[in-house]
């Protein structure tokens, strides 16, 4: 894992000193709202509807045990014993007090933490596929390009004050897990066929209230021209984005504006201008980072596990959870463990002060220290080995943290809504949390298959509802709440936007409409096809008129 | 009716302006103006930067319970999250 070196460290405490001011001139009514909000913005301290919020990067959904131990500390400190995980593979506390965040985040930094880049019109923190450096058939560790781009993009001056945020996510596999397509950069690491490994460059994607797919602008990049090519892609952006309507302000507004074509023509020009070697790293200071990313000790294993196997035939939970909750590594005898914060009943991505210790203590002893966080509100433990799966599950399981649901119809996205949320129109949880009651039945989930419920309380879409396979976006209509289902998207290498299905549902309505589209997809499925492979070969109309079919 | 309710600068806490010109956490004391005083009790509110985050104004039902289009959010941000009914602000007696 990267550690900070002393630019990192004293970066941030200067950043912690200088918020302590600010904090302090803002209690004695130096500083008004006015005045405050922008700064205390860029450190991640937002006003939500009972309090505020802070948001704390964890670059690349990357963290150790210790950083984990940091954040339960805090929650139990600073907040009421818990945060959410969100869908920027960041932690939300949802009540610190502003006179505590100076302290709090003093805290963090001790960890190497800090909510940097998680607010206001920067780049902000990158984001990355939870199994990176664990995942088989990954071409290398994207962690080590996300880190390039961190100490790049961070206090960057030019890209301080973008016409509006910036989003950049890495992959390194060819399943998208980090939702690159719809990112204002997606980089995908690939080999050419000269057996090179470069970046596919994917520009203008987005949801919120104008869903994008990017469109790639360039196939294949060379890795050592990253920084130069982003620079490049940034400036036309910085200079071409609109500044005059936030609503288009993003660069898809741009590139979709401009066209794709267009887009990387400019972005080509503008690279060609650029002195490429005064931006881009030397060779040794990316080996410097590469090293940081350099896999742990995985002892010489035979692929499989006898007393895995065993486990398996004599608990059949257990062996559940093995087929659902984890995934091939790698290394021959390890395996990749997803714990989901998804129980029956529960708030998607809470986590509390007791479990995130207990993941702590589990990640210590047995995944080689490192915990991760993924854009759907989970948690992974990345290199576990087979021969101690049982002994892990075991241990989630007295945590509470063995629900064996990752990917199914009850591991929901689901934004804070307006139970938190100050721009939210309607609530989320409680719509996560009584699909997941309907759909309590593992063994009837798991039948089910793969199908992912994304649900936003407001068209700035945090819970990513126009990619998800049933999305469903809260909208008010005079004072009630109610909800729009979208069918047929996609946030993985075959991202789509999903479409309307029809007029909005009463929140008594959205349950049942979920339970009709699978009932429907269950009569109407082919050998093994997916929720989302259904949809898409018998065609919107079809699961529009299940949905709508008089009860 | 109208009220003024705002977050505490403090710790963001809900609070609204009560009879005595403080800032009460119960919605129940929150003093209730007229709509034709209410962009004035408003702006007062406004400058008292140093006690609160933001200001702004809320529509007050006859039975005291937040009303008008915002009743949603404002009957949340009274009461605390729906899902955490173990976080809820202490409940009042209805007014």
């Amino acid at each position: 894992m990267y550690r900070y070196d002393e630019f990192d460290a004293t970066m941030v405490a200067e950043r912690v000193r200088q918020f302590r001011g600010q904090v302090e001139r803002r209690l004695s009514g130096d500083l008004s709202e006015e005045e405050f909000k922008p700064l205390r913005l860029m450190n991640g301290l937002y006003l939500q509807l009972h309090a505020y919020m802070l948001r704390v990067a964890i670059p690349y959904g990357t963290l150790s045990s210790a950083q984990m131990r940091a954040l339960a500390e805090a929650a139990r400190k600073y907040d009421k014993g818990y945060a959410h995980f969100t869908t920027r593979q960041n932690l939300q506390y949802n009540w610190p007090a502003l006179v505590d965040v100076p302290d709090l985040l003093d805290d963090l930094a001790k960890v190497e933490m800090h909510a940097i880049q998680t607010s206001g019109n920067c780049i902000r923190n990158v984001t990355s596929d939870q199994y990176a450096g664990a995942a088989e058939g990954e071409v290398e560790d994207p962690r080590i390009w996300c880190e390039v781009i961190r100490q790049w993009s961070t206090f960057h001056p030019e890209f301080s004050f973008l016409p509006r945020k910036f989003k950049i996510a890495v992959t390194a596999s060819d399943h998208d897990r980090a939702a690159i397509k719809v990112h204002d950069i997606g980089l995908r690491l690939h080999k050419n066929d000269q057996g090179e490994a470069g970046f596919e460059v994917i520009v203008g994607g987005g949801l919120g209230r104008t869903p994008y797919i990017g469109h790639t602008i360039r196939e294949f990049l060379p890795k050592r021209h990253l920084l130069s090519y982003l620079e490049a892609i940034l400036r036309v952006y910085n200079l071409q984005g609109r500044r005059d309507n936030a609503y288009k302000a993003r660069i898809k507004i741009l590139v979709n504006a401009t066209g794709g074509d267009d887009f990387a023509g400019l972005v080509e020009e503008e690279w060609s201008k650029i002195d490429k070697k005064e931006i881009d790293l030397p060779a040794e200071e990316i080996a410097r980072i590469e090293d940081y990313f350099a896999p742990p000790a995985f002892e010489a294993l035979s692929a499989d596990s006898e007393a895995f196997e065993q486990k398996r035939k004599e608990d059949q939970a257990f062996d559940r959870w093995a087929r659902l909750n984890t995934h091939a590594h790698k290394a021959p005898g390890y395996a990749i463990v997803n714990i989901s914060l998804k129980p029956i009943s529960g708030i998607p991505g809470d986590a509390t002060d007791k479990e995130m210790d207990a993941v702590a203590a589990i990640a210590e002893q047995y995944s080689f220290d490192e915990v991760r966080v993924t854009h759907e509100q989970n948690l992974v433990l990345p290199h576990v080995r087979k021969d101690n799966l049982y002994t892990v599950y075991k241990a989630l399981d007295a945590a509470g943290l063995a629900t064996a649901n990752i990917g199914l119809v009850s591991d929901i996205i689901a934004c804070p809504g307006l139970d938190y949320c100050s721009l939210a129109n309607t609530r989320s949880i409680p719509i996560a949390q009584r699909i997941s009651e309907r759909f309590a039945d593992l063994g009837q989930q798991e039948d089910i298959g793969e199908l992912k419920i994304k649900i936003s309380g407001c068209i700035n879409a945090c819970g990513h509802h126009h990619v998800g396979h049933i999305g469903i976006l809260g909208v008010d209509k005079k004072g009630e709440e109610f909800y729009q289902i979208t069918l047929g998207g996609s946030g993985a290498e075959d991202a789509s936007i999903g479409e309307i299905a029809g007029r909005g549902l009463s929140s008594d309505e959205v349950v049942d409409a979920v339970e009709k589209l699978v009932e429907f997809y269950r009569q109407h499925r082919q050998g093994g096809e997916r929720f989302l492979d259904a949809y898409r070969r018998l065609g919107a109309d079809k699961f529009k008129e299940a949905l709508y079919a008089a009860a | 009716m109208k009220a003024v309710t705002g977050n505490r600068l403090t710790d963001g806490a809900v609070v609204y302006l009560a009879d005595d010109d403080q800032w009460t956490v119960q919605l129940s004391r929150a003093v209730r103006i007229g709509d034709n005083d209410a962009l004035d009790a408003l702006s007062a509110a406004q400058t008292r930067v140093h006690e609160i985050a933001d200001a702004y104004l809320i529509d007050i039902a006859e039975n005291g319970a937040p009303g008008g289009r915002a009743r949603i959010r404002e009957s949340i941000r009274r009461a605390g999250p729906t899902v955490r009914p173990d976080l809820a602000r202490q409940q009042e007696t209805a007014a």
